[in-house]
């Protein structure tokens, strides 16, 4: 392989176009597979024996719950990089990936507990999977509001990045919950390991919802990154030349 | 298809508020951040336009 020059691709001038080019496909891609897995999990997957028409839920309620996690390991993973290599595009993509993740994790609480009710008689149980998860998501509010009251850019990165690095363990340990603790939440559905338990139809239309969910966070991140950077670099002479910044 | 009627879509085999509670509030909350995302792009451009403008006159009235 040939020498790739990341920190090139890292300038946050040269992000800024690349994220410009970029984001429009993926959002076209999200639409498309959203459409295709909606239709797939409403229109054809059979109904479970056990949970009627009620597992539906399941189509949105474990991509967002996936994507709640992946996002904070990509948070961690963005704030790495920035406190080795001292990068300015890592705060500004940790920073712009946490909305979405706390959006994520709120929805993954919110379906979580309107599928609980008709199946366990429950909105809410403190058990390891429900509370890892609720405190994934006071994670992403704790990030926002620490990084959001500290001014100085620099320092409110770094300050970020701690919470991102420190906080990721608290990924496995939603992933690994219904494994170590005896939870009311089943086991999961799907592994690595094992073959998923649950119907080919209705396991492709979550995968389906997954990849949408996935293909809308990197879209609406690309997107939003290149507002931060626009922020951060307004001083630049390469911002004043940009077409949409003349006056 | 599997639903012979919209009534029966809708009704979800009883379990509609629940089903229908998740995806449309998942539906809105998406859509609410696209519109967000786009609001503040927005924002931004006009600021910096705004700051440009300045900029330009205050650097006439210089010479």
């Amino acid at each position: 392989m040939k020498n790739i020059n990341w920190f090139h691709y890292a300038a946050p001038q040269t992000f800024y176009g690349l994220a410009g080019r970029a984001w429009p496909w993926f959002a076209v891609l999200a639409t498309v597979l959203a459409a295709a897995g909606l239709w797939l999990g409403f229109a054809v997957a059979p109904t479970d024996f056990q949970q009627g028409e009620g597992y539906r839920i399941i189509f949105v309620h474990v991509p967002a719950s996936w994507m709640s996690m992946v996002i904070y390991l990509a948070m961690a993973f963005w704030s790495v990089l920035g406190l080795t290599f001292n990068t300015r595009l890592s705060g500004m993509m940790t920073r712009a990936l946490a909305p979405t993740g706390a959006l994520f994790a709120f929805l993954s609480l919110w379906t979580g507990a309107l599928w609980g009710k008709p199946m366990w008689g429950a909105w809410w149980v403190w058990d390891a999977r429900l509370t890892s998860e609720l405190i994934l998501f006071f994670l992403y509010l704790g990030y926002i509001a620490l990084t959001s009251a500290i001014d100085d850019t620099r320092r409110s990165d770094r300050a970020g990045a701690l919470i991102a690095i420190v906080g990721a363990i608290n990924v496995p340990i939603i992933y690994f919950s219904v494994k170590w603790w005896n939870t009311l939440h089943q086991g999961a559905s799907v592994s690595l390991t094992k073959a998923p338990s649950m119907a080919e139809i209705m396991l492709w239309s979550m995968l389906l919802m997954a990849l949408a969910f996935w293909f809308y966070t990197v879209a609406l991140v690309l997107y939003r990154v290149r507002t931060l950077i626009l922020q951060r670099e307004r001083h630049a002479s390469w911002v004043h030349e940009l077409d949409e910044v003349k006056p | 298809m599997r639903w012979d009627s919209w009534a029966q879509f809708w009704a979800m085999g009883g379990y509609g508020v629940y089903v229908w509670g998740s995806v449309g509030v998942t539906a809105v909350l998406l859509a609410l951040e696209v519109l967000q995302a786009r609001w503040s792009h927005r924002q931004t451009l006009a600021q910096l336009q705004a700051e440009q403008a300045v900029a330009q006159s205050s650097a006439e009235d210089l010479m």
